[in-house]
């Protein structure tokens, strides 16, 4: 067992910034909801939120609030950050099953970045960042989360 | 298969040493790229006043933060008139296509001598390195920034994870990409390292993004290059042995998109280096296939993007790169395809894709430092990144 869990970047070192098109994703995410937009003609999943469909062009969309859960697509262990010498950043690009062809680019947090593996079971928590926004990231997912959870 | 007969060649090429980073300082990026056009009109014994067109890459940047302006260049050069000016969308998967958009304003009668030039100098408040991360957040970026994939590289590495993970490719074959490139380089005398690299050098280096460690990634340098384009008609009337542009293509599929931006690609896209299409349509073009080709200059930015685009050009069934590079097919004493035998990114220099253009004239000409025998088609690919990638297989004039 490694000694040092992962975690995300220091909620100082990340800033994001919104447009229209955008901004119903953070917002959900402030109120600690996954939520992701869904084409309200064809019914597919796109991320990041994009203007269009690009299955039909549709403008017209629905945010579907998702479950939390994911699954790790493929992910890097980050050691080397510059002023935060002892600590490691998993990066990992989730799917999200209940939003087949979506996926987030996040952090796997409170891991054993020797134990992270493609298709291990993760599931949503939210994770401070600047400007008072919060960030999903992403924890394994056991049982004992699943019951805290449900 | 026959080739289709060519309209254009390259006449010359010219070059300012490479730097480590930052080190070309003071010099400005107009100087390095000055120097390295008045350097290819020397190679072509052209005026710089015969030069009536630019066709950049990269938005005509200079790396991260910088960029060219053709009317500067004009202004302290001293060329009299431009009838053409223009770059390929995104970032340095166009390098190799330049030299198509060059092509494509001889053959559509817009210019007669086209410069394709790349200046790079990295400050440190340009340091490609780190531009993932200190960029400015934009809505788009925002969903990828946060995760803490501060450099390209970082990026990448998620890419090569996941090609390791679908078709067991092992670190061997990442460590065989920057040994073999290193040895190409130890001959080179423009190259920044020339000191042999083992197997242990690279199993003990520090990790930078697993799986990927310091050898992975390329060097980070300064530089200029400059390549000369003219009709094939006009270039052999000039001082060198002209160099046929075979063919170019540039583009890509939205499936790769925005790439290792996006991270949205299906499975099989994911795990490759986005030039299958780019690819398929450059061999269309020049009616030959992989096993016409007889060097390959392979934008290396990243070991695994290497083996992913032997895969994408062709060279070696999908999924199975790294087993071939293993195997030492890449190697340039007894590989069946030579890979960057002029030690590419990773060993001799890094000016986004222009050194291995430089590489391939000197291929082709038949003067290079490691010249593979009787070498009648090289092909060059830009980098592995946001649409367009690009692809060029230049040729040895009849």
């Amino acid at each position: 067992m490694s000694a040092v869990l992962s975690r995300a970047l220091p909620p100082e070192r990340v800033q994001i910034a919104t447009d229209h098109v955008t901004e119903p994703f953070w917002q959900a995410a402030r109120e600690r909801r996954l939520a992701a937009p869904r084409c309200a003609d064809c019914g597919h999943f796109r991320l990041p939120p994009t203007p269009f469909c690009p299955e039909c062009q549709s403008q017209k969309v629905d945010w579907v609030q998702l479950s939390g859960r994911a699954s790790v697509f493929s992910f890097s262990v980050v050691r080397d950050i510059p002023g935060l010498d002892d600590a490691v950043v998993v990066a990992a690009v989730v799917d999200l099953p209940d939003a087949p062809g979506a996926r987030l680019v996040s952090n796997v947090i409170d891991a054993d970045p020797d134990e992270v593996r493609i298709g291990m079971e993760l599931v949503v928590d939210f994770s401070p960042v600047s400007d008072g926004w919060l960030l999903p990231v992403f924890r394994p997912f056991t049982p004992a989360v699943e019951g805290k959870e449900g | 298969m026959a080739l289709q007969p060519p309209d254009t060649a390259i006449v010359g090429v010219g070059a300012t040493p490479y730097y480590p980073r930052g080190e070309s300082y003071p010099q400005t990026i107009t100087e390095l790229a000055g120097r390295a056009i008045l350097a290819a009109c020397e190679d072509a014994g052209l005026s710089v006043k015969d030069i009536d067109g630019f066709a950049y890459y990269s938005m005509a940047g200079g790396g991260y933060g910088r960029s060219m302006d053709t009317a500067s260049l004009m202004e302290t050069l001293g060329i009299p008139e431009i009838t053409f000016t223009a770059s390929l969308t995104a970032g340095g998967g166009g390098s190799a296509g330049s030299i198509g958009l060059a092509r494509a304003a001889i053959v559509a009668g817009d210019a007669t001598c086209v410069v394709s030039v790349m200046a790079l100098q990295q400050l440190p408040q340009y340091r490609l390195g780190g531009v993932f991360g200190k960029a400015e957040p934009t809505p788009e970026k925002s969903f990828i920034q946060p995760a803490g994939l501060t450099g390209p590289g970082h990026l990448m590495s998620v890419l090569a994870r996941r090609h390791m993970h679908m078709y067991g490719t092992r670190r061997e074959a990442f460590a065989e990409v920057a040994v073999s490139t290193r040895e190409n380089a130890l001959t080179r005398p423009t190259a920044l390292r020339r000191t042999p690299l083992t197997l242990d050098d690279y199993f003990n280096a520090r990790m930078i993004a697993e799986p990927l460690c310091l050898y992975d990634f390329c060097m980070e340098t300064d530089g200029a290059v400059a390549v000369l384009t003219t009709s094939l008609e006009r270039a052999r009337d000039l001082r060198q042995k002209p160099v046929p542009v075979i063919a170019a293509a540039h583009g890509g599929r939205r499936e790769w998109g925005r790439a290792f931006s996006w991270m949205g690609m299906p499975e099989e896209t994911f795990a490759s280096s986005g030039h299958a299409a780019v690819a398929q349509r450059l061999y269309g073009k020049a009616g030959v296939g992989p096993d016409d080709i007889d060097v390959a200059l392979l934008y290396d930015h990243f070991t695994p993007m290497v083996v992913m685009q032997l895969e994408d050009y062709g060279f070696c069934p999908k999924g199975e790169g790294g087993a071939f590079v293993e195997s030492g097919a890449i190697r340039y004493k007894g590989g069946s395809i030579p890979v960057n035998t002029h030690g590419g990114h990773l060993s001799e220099g890094y000016v986004i894709g222009m050194t291995h253009v430089r590489e391939a004239v000197e291929q082709m000409r038949g003067t290079a430092v490691n010249q593979v025998p009787d070498a009648k088609l090289a092909l060059v690919s830009g980098g592995p990144a946001t649409i367009p990638v690009s692809g060029l297989i230049l040729g040895r004039d009849a």
